[in-house]
């Protein structure tokens, strides 16, 4: 990576420090991709922030990883990221934010971007992470009768036989 | 236009689900043309709230990806928009590579750049002509459909697939592009600009498809934004990002192109950005073709990661036993213990992968940015106080592909 490319997060990072003050975030990176670790507590402060001081107005992805017996992981299970875009510079930003269970919960980004909806519920709906705030946290892709979370790493690749006792409505009860 | 009755506050919940009434459309419809719900409260013909129900496609594609290797899984990255199969394999291979520190030859990135403009050309044709099929002009749709055609003579020549070709593989592609296939593309350049004119002599003074098309599903700059939406829709409300330009991947600083858009932002500004988007894109393949870059197209077998092709397998030992060494399941070379975002420019908007790897040639984890679940959401806003006929011109105008919709 170039010097010029890396200066705009320079700039993004001092301001995110002035703001919410030392230690809310750490940073890391591999290639070209700039990631920002925070803590659940100061996620929406942080997003808030790159927001409508940084110019990251653009949320590009939104998705959600489980981590468990990942080799040599130590910190929590679940993890979001959050992959920022500012449309007039074309940096990108990541911001990740873990959380462990039991009942992982974190607060919802649909405040900020409403393109946060679905990609919310997806996660919820795979993952189980539940977002409070958010208006609508509904399952999307499984059917609402299910109740494992399909994408955890515990859960098996075969199903554990859901598929073939849903409930089924015959014609004389409909 | 009326006041919409569920934001009058002085009428009751009651009195509103009574005179509501509700109407179900699909999930088998002839205008969703796959598989996907709508539930509609309507106010006579008039659309007060639509809700998607989504899922019914749902088939664990992303679980899948973290059971298969990165060239199997090339297989099942087809079959997410299956319109244009090789650009999700280009999105596929692009973030992998870039997770791997796979730096592809000249003739394979020109070779990438025009498999996958080739499906943005017949992903656009499908999308314009199916528009215009539903809202009752068959003609231009058999012409587009017709050009789509030739474009899959081309991946079958290339691959010997017509519909999920699955070319690319790590560090370059199954085979090499041979003059068939070049005279293949060359044909696929030849017809497309009449079919081009015929469609646009068909549509652009076609009166009934003008006023149906024409301030219906309006999308603002900033809803546009805030909703997250890329490709065609968002550049149609005046958002003018490109990552072909914005963010430069494969060959695409090689090529004299413009990114068309419009400020307008309703479906029929929509349409015309697909329409011309397909001429920009016959410019790009054109320029690629021409100046083609000769030399090997996969990356050597000295960096362990290309799948060697058949006559060096059986007549070199080092093709050999690289072969082996990709087929065990119990070898093959080291991932970094990583993670990555990558993203390309795909026919309806950014199409990215998060990819996570644990150290083996088995995926961590492969998300998905999928631009039609994204743009998906935006429909029932866009689509509140229009009438039910005015759903399949907005769905149309979305390129909605349920199967990356649902994965």
């Amino acid at each position: 990576m170039t010097q010029a490319a890396t200066d705009p997060h320079a700039a993004t990072f001092s301001t995110l420090a002035g703001l919410l003050g030392e230690g809310v975030f750490s940073t890391s990176t591999f290639k070209d991709n700039v990631r920002l670790h925070v803590s659940p507590g100061r996620l929406i402060e942080v997003l808030t922030v790159l927001k409508q001081r940084c110019g990251f107005e653009f949320l590009s992805e939104l998705g959600g990883v489980d981590y468990l017996e990942y080799p040599g992981r130590t910190r929590s299970r679940f993890e979001v990221h959050y992959v920022l875009l500012n449309l007039d510079t074309t940096e990108r930003l990541i911001v990740k934010v873990g959380v462990d269970d039991p009942n992982p919960t974190l607060p919802s980004a649909y405040p900020l971007w409403r393109g946060a909806d679905w990609m919310e519920r997806e996660i919820f709906d795979m993952y189980g992470i539940e977002f409070t705030g958010h208006p609508d946290l509904r399952r999307i892709l499984m059917p609402e009768e299910f109740t494992a979370f399909p994408l955890r790493k515990d859960y098996p690749l075969r199903g554990r036989g859901e598929r073939h006792n849903f409930p089924k409505l015959s014609r004389g009860e409909s | 236009m009326p006041a919409n009755l569920l934001d009058e506050p002085e009428i009751g919940e009651e009195s509103k689900k009574q005179y509501l009434w509700t109407l179900n459309f699909g999930p088998q419809h002839p205008a969703t043309h796959t598989t996907l719900r709508l539930v509609l409260d309507l106010d006579g013909e008039r659309i007060v709230r639509a809700t998607p129900y989504i899922g019914y496609l749902h088939s664990g594609f992303e679980k899948l990806g973290e059971h298969l290797n990165f060239n199997q899984y090339v297989t099942i990255v087809d079959r997410k928009n299956y319109i244009s199969p090789p650009m999700n394999e280009v999105a596929w291979h692009n973030a992998v590579e870039k997770l791997l520190g796979i730096e592809l030859t000249r003739r394979c990135q020109y070779i990438r750049v025009i498999i996958g403009e080739l499906s943005r050309i017949s992903d656009h044709l499908l999308c314009a002509g199916a528009a215009a099929l539903d809202l009752g002009a068959f003609t231009a749709f058999l012409f587009a459909f017709n050009q789509r055609e030739l474009i899959y003579d081309v991946y079958e020549e290339m691959s010997g697939y017509r519909f999920h070709p699955g070319y690319t593989r790590v560090g370059g592609v199954m085979q090499d592009f041979n003059d068939r296939v070049i005279e293949r593309v060359r044909a696929v350049l030849r017809s497309l600009p009449k079919a081009i004119a015929d469609m646009e002599k068909l549509l652009f003074r076609n009166r009934i498809f003008l006023d149906r098309m024409r301030g219906v599903g309006v999308l603002s700059k900033a809803d546009a934004i805030n909703f997250s939406c890329t490709g065609p829709l968002a550049r149609a409300s005046g958002v003018t990002y490109d990552l072909r330009k914005d963010e430069p991947y494969l060959a695409y600083r090689d090529f004299d192109f413009s990114v068309p858009y419009a400020t307008e932002g309703d479906c029929y500004a929509r349409f015309q950005i697909r329409m011309e988007e397909i001429v920009q894109s016959m410019g790009i393949v054109k320029q690629a073709i021409e100046n083609l870059p000769g030399g090997p197209v996969n990356v050597p077998i000295a960096e362990k990661f290309p799948m060697p092709d058949k006559g060096t397998i059986y007549n070199s030992m080092e093709g050999l036993i690289q072969h082996f060494e990709l087929i065990m399941p119990n070898r093959g070379y080291e991932t970094p213990k990583e993670e990555i975002y990558a993203a390309i420019e795909g026919p309806s908007g950014e199409l990215g992968y998060y990819l996570v790897t644990d150290g083996t040639q088995i995926a961590w984890r492969t998300r998905t940015r999928p631009p039609s679940f994204i743009h998906f959401q935006v429909f029932p806003m866009m689509i509140k106080d229009h009438l039910i006929s005015d759903i399949v011109a907005v769905l149309g105008s979305l390129n909605i592909i349920a199967a990356e919709l649902d994965r």
